[in-house]
């Protein structure tokens, strides 16, 4: 596929990024305001709520980690309007300014000294009126460079590894020379062959940043494993799917990266990427915490290759699943978005998967609906770095 | 048909691909980089997406796939064999 001149529909926001969803959200800063959230979204048909159980008594890193992933969620170029509400007003307003910074619509309301009842109301109010103006939002013809894309695989087994991953490896390959801006994480999936990871780093720089990041989380692991993390890392999916060991698991994982494009940066959980290329995010491999701190980075698109058959969707950020497992394939069809299974049995090239990834990337990001999004999978899961006060 | 494939030439394993692979089948592969035919004959029941030996394993070997280590064998593997957790275990943590 040429993509020199493709380009996609979306919605350009107040501050330059362009979106592929139009979506308004009804963001609870904690676990306590969760039904107030939950009660405005029924009220105010075609918003919606991202409850969620954490938000209270978190301090120092963890707590500017919960901040930097609300604020990069209501943030994202997907979300055209935030509500924010929260229990105290402090926490409620240093959420709405965070997201204020981006240009758009957000009001954010705090449930003390108010109840449950009149904080509904007034905020009610507000979504109503963004909900509106929302709607009358056109998208428009966009260069494909402005579509950010995201990726992370789950519930992998062996054909994740010769046909899923290197369908996205291709489609990352010929997306990077046009100046796109594409994430990989999942460090401890990386185990194994960490190196070829460094090697593909752009310069030293960014390569000893990379090397600092899974070092220490493998000093996390050190600490806190029992007799090996065999329990976990291959999970009992990827096993029951035939992967033997995390080294395994992760070779089939790096295929995702393509042979081609480079390593150009390395961020933090749910940080944003400063420019375009390839980013290496530091972060779990759990499917939804993952994917949520791509959508808190910004991304509008995400290739999620499975093969025993992961379900997961994301509230904001499309995820398009792509399978080279024909059991799985034919078993759980309606999660699959591109069936790639043709690839083990000589009837596709990698060349023609990743082309298939690529128009149905296009296709989503014009409107079209992904697997996830038609069957409610709305994943919104925070990482937490350690025990609240 | 294709019942296996492998990654590169010098991995010493294969992906089953297709559904009910049995002990004693004559398998066809195909090693995906650099488009070569292969055979083996099933020595186990496989699932699909499980790994079959291609050459013999004693205790220690280790087991190449992607052309890179992905762990220690623990159990004697003849060709044809399942290979899996039950006989191979990760060299980390």
């Amino acid at each position: 596929m040429d993509l020199k001149n493709s380009t996609f529909f979306g919605f350009k926001r107040e501050n330059g990024r362009v979106g592929v969803r139009n979506h308004v959200i009804i963001l609870p800063v904690d676990d306590l305001s969760n039904a107030a959230a939950e009660a405005v979204a029924n009220n105010i048909k075609g918003t919606m709520a991202l409850p969620h159980p954490y938000g209270r008594l978190q301090f120092g890193a963890d707590l500017d980690l919960h901040f930097r992933t609300l604020i990069g969620t209501g943030s994202n170029p997907n979300v055209a309007a935030v509500v924010v509400i929260g229990i105290e007003e402090q926490w409620t307003a240093k959420v709405v300014e965070g997201i204020r910074q981006t240009g758009k619509p957000v009001a954010g309301f705090g449930i003390e000294l108010h109840g449950d009842h009149d904080t509904i109301m007034r905020a009610s109010r507000a979504a109503r009126e963004f909900l509106q103006a929302a709607s009358e939002l056109q998208r428009e013809e966009r260069p494909l460079k402005e579509l950010w894309v995201s990726t992370k695989c789950g519930e992998s087994d062996t054909t994740s590894g010769c046909g899923a991953n290197p369908t996205v490896g291709n489609a990352f390959d010929k997306l990077y020379p046009h100046g796109s801006t594409l994430v990989f994480g999942e460090t401890t999936e990386l185990t194994g062959g960490e190196h070829l990871v460094a090697a593909r780093c752009r310069n030293d720089e960014v390569r000893k940043k990379f090397q600092f990041v899974f070092d220490r989380y493998q000093k996390v692991i050190d600490r806190h494993k029992t007799s090996d993390l065999v329990d976990s890392q291959p999970t009992k999916g990827n096993i029951a799917g035939g992967l033997t060991t995390i080294e395994e698991k992760a070779l089939g994982n790096i295929q995702k990266i393509g042979r081609k494009c480079l390593v150009d940066g390395v961020l933090d959980k749910a940080e944003m990427p400063g420019g375009p290329g390839l980013w290496f995010m530091d972060s779990s491999s759990a499917a939804a915490e993952m994917v949520t701190l791509c959508a808190a980075a910004g991304f509008a698109v995400h290739f999620f290759p499975t093969g025993q058959g992961n379900v997961i969707g994301n509230p904001i950020l499309p995820v398009i699943k792509l399978c080279a497992n024909p059991r799985t394939v034919r078993t759980m069809s309606e999660h699959i978005d591109v069936d790639v299974s043709g690839l083990l049995r000589k009837e596709m090239t990698p060349d023609q998967a990743g082309d298939k990834l690529l128009d149905c990337m296009l296709r989503t990001a014009n409107g079209r609906l992904t697997a996830a999004e038609a069957l409610g999978h709305r994943e919104f899961v925070l990482t937490r770095l350690y025990e609240s006060a | 048909m294709i019942h296996f494939v492998v990654h590169e030439e010098g991995d010493g394993v294969g992906v089953v691909v297709v559904e009910g692979v049995k002990s004693g089948q004559p398998l066809s592969g195909w090693i995906m980089e650099d488009d070569k035919d292969i055979g083996v004959t099933a020595k186990s029941d496989i699932p699909i997406g499980h790994k079959v030996a291609l050459k013999d394993y004693r205790p220690g070997d280790t087991v190449i796939k992607y052309g890179v280590d992905i762990g220690k064998v623990v159990a004697p593997i003849a060709k044809g064999e399942h290979l899996h957790v039950h006989n191979v275990k990760t060299k980390r943590w």
